[in-house]
């Protein structure tokens, strides 16, 4: 569904990632890990239209949608809760949600809306309340509730479990994997090691904007170079 | 009600009409505009010119809003290259361009403006409630904006672009949009100031005219319909009730600016919201 070939991306003249290749097969979760500024985040971003790519290719079913607008990727089914959630703080939840399914039919909103609600059943409660007023947890939910209103085919995520109480992480990833089970590609980015790898099935571990590791979850746990690379080093 | 009570009237009414469409522009979808009064002008010398040649009153008031909302179009496409401080100084340029060309402008009236404007037909308090009316339909307008899909899509892009982007949002098309409609009230605006003066010179639309109306949109909070509203008939009013304040209003109005971003940024709605959110716990 998703394949990068030899993706090089940057900010102006910085390359923050560089000749990345791999390919996320329909209905697979894949985590991309790394220690800080490893990449993962312009990887994400990249493929979401929100960075310049430099050189490569990225393959979305198929079609190479490497020039595409971030409005006409999300249109063909590429959704992203982004780092730090940012949610858009002035409107409520519903409104937030209302706008993240602006690429379908106006008819599908109240549709959607049911479902992201029985995924994240305590959002319902605060549907009213301006997003800036959510907890941290109560702010990811109703970010990949935004993302999940465009009914994309393939979620990216980034930093799901950073900075939320435990309880909220489970809520998440007990979300993550309904969806999964459900028929949805996901490709996330996490900090929490032994948690991302009981949902998804392939790992791959970026260092200094490279690619350093890559394999399957069972194959990533208990690795010591994934470990390494994941504290900052696969060389050490 | 006194002709001098009806000249408030109508003054108020057009500072409340320019603030709401600097509102939907600056306040709902996050575009910094000081070159506001540039088109206000617009549709104030499109009118003078339609009204002159015997233009009915709802044909020029249109055409008001139509000559300005082109030149906002124009704008507008500034906007997609320029952001903030940026966009900020190429607005207020516009405005200094408007004033210079005006005013070398022969068969605008140059310096000397123009004159010969018809009267409206109306009688005073028929002028009066046409203001109202067309102040009362813009706040409408503008509340229905604010709670409809285009107001989303404004405060979305207003409050963070590239996620906007990724959410499949038409990030040009919505600030084509705000500039359209808030130039295209301001236009109205312009006509209605035609009427009501039945003489226009360039300077009508300095810059200062800009710093006023962004000031009632600070003051009142930028994006709040009502606080815009209320700061728009105070900063109005206030210095016809005093003759310091008038003779200092630059400086009061700068003055407020700099005290509304540094103390309240939210304005007088930012500080009702507190005060009332404050009134509720301390019951509860």
């Amino acid at each position: 569904m998703l394949e990068l070939k030899g993706l090089t991306c940057g900010y102006g003249r910085f390359v923050a990632v560089r000749d990345l290749s791999f390919t996320v097969r329909r209905g697979e979760a894949m985590a991309v890990l790394g220690a800080n500024g490893a990449g993962k985040t312009s990887t994400l971003m990249a493929i979401a239209g929100q960075v310049a790519v430099q050189s490569g290719a990225i393959l979305f079913d198929g079609e190479d949608i490497t020039a595409l607008s971030p409005m006409a990727r999300c249109a063909r089914g590429l959704a992203l809760a982004p780092e730090g959630r940012r949610l858009f703080r002035d409107l409520t939840v519903r409104e937030n949600l209302v706008v993240g399914g602006y690429v379908r039919a106006a008819r599908a909103t109240a549709a959607n809306m049911d479902k992201v609600l029985a995924l994240f059943p305590r959002l319902e409660e605060r549907l009213d309340n301006l997003a800036g007023s959510l907890s941290g947890g109560e702010q990811q939910m109703a970010a990949i509730g935004r993302a999940m209103m465009a009914e994309p085919r393939l979620l990216l995520i980034d930093e799901v479990s950073l900075g939320l109480m435990p309880k909220n992480v489970d809520i998440c990833y007990e979300a993550l994997d309904a969806l999964r089970r459900a028929g949805l590609t996901i490709v996330l980015i996490e900090q929490s090691l032994e948690r991302v790898l009981d949902m998804v099935d392939h790992v791959c571990v970026l260092e200094s904007g490279s690619l350093a590791w890559a394999g399957t979850a069972a194959d990533a746990r208990g690795n010591p170079d994934v470990i390494r690379a994941y504290m900052g080093g696969v060389h050490g | 009600m006194g002709a001098y009570e009806l000249t408030l009237v109508a003054v108020v009414s057009i500072n409340v009409m320019l603030a709401l469409g600097l509102n939907l522009i600056t306040g709902f979808c996050g575009q910094v505009s000081l070159g506001h009064a540039a088109f206000f002008g617009t549709g104030a010398y499109a009118a003078a010119l339609m009204a002159a040649a015997g233009w009915p009153l709802p044909v020029v008031l249109v055409a008001g809003g139509v000559t300005a909302a082109v030149l906002g179009l124009l704008v507008g496409f500034t906007s997609l290259r320029v952001r903030e401080d940026f966009l900020a100084i190429t607005t207020m340029g516009v405005g200094f361009v408007f004033v210079g060309f005006v005013r070398k402008q022969g068969w605008l009236g140059a310096e000397m403006g123009l004159t010969n404007i018809p009267d409206h037909g109306l009688g005073d308090i028929g002028f009066i409630l046409m203001c109202l009316g067309l102040v009362a339909a813009m706040a409408a307008i503008s509340a229905h904006i604010k709670r409809s899909w285009l107001g989303f899509g404004f405060a979305a892009v207003a409050d963070d672009e590239a996620t906007a982007r990724t959410l499949g949002i038409n990030v040009p098309l919505y600030k084509l949009a705000a500039f359209v409609i808030g130039t295209f009230l301001a236009g109205v605006a312009g006509a209605v100031y035609v009427y009501f003066t039945r003489f226009i010179i360039p300077g009508a639309f300095g810059f200062t005219v800009s710093i006023s109306i962004l000031s009632m949109v600070i003051v009142g909070g930028v994006g709040s319909l009502w606080g815009v509203i209320v700061a728009a008939v105070l900063l109005t009013l206030l210095p016809e009730f005093s003759r310091v304040i008038n003779d200092y209003k630059l400086l009061l109005y700068g003055a407020l600016i700099v005290l509304t971003m540094r103390f309240a940024p939210d304005g007088l709605a930012g500080i009702v919201t507190s005060l009332s959110r404050r009134l509720r716990r301390s019951e509860t």
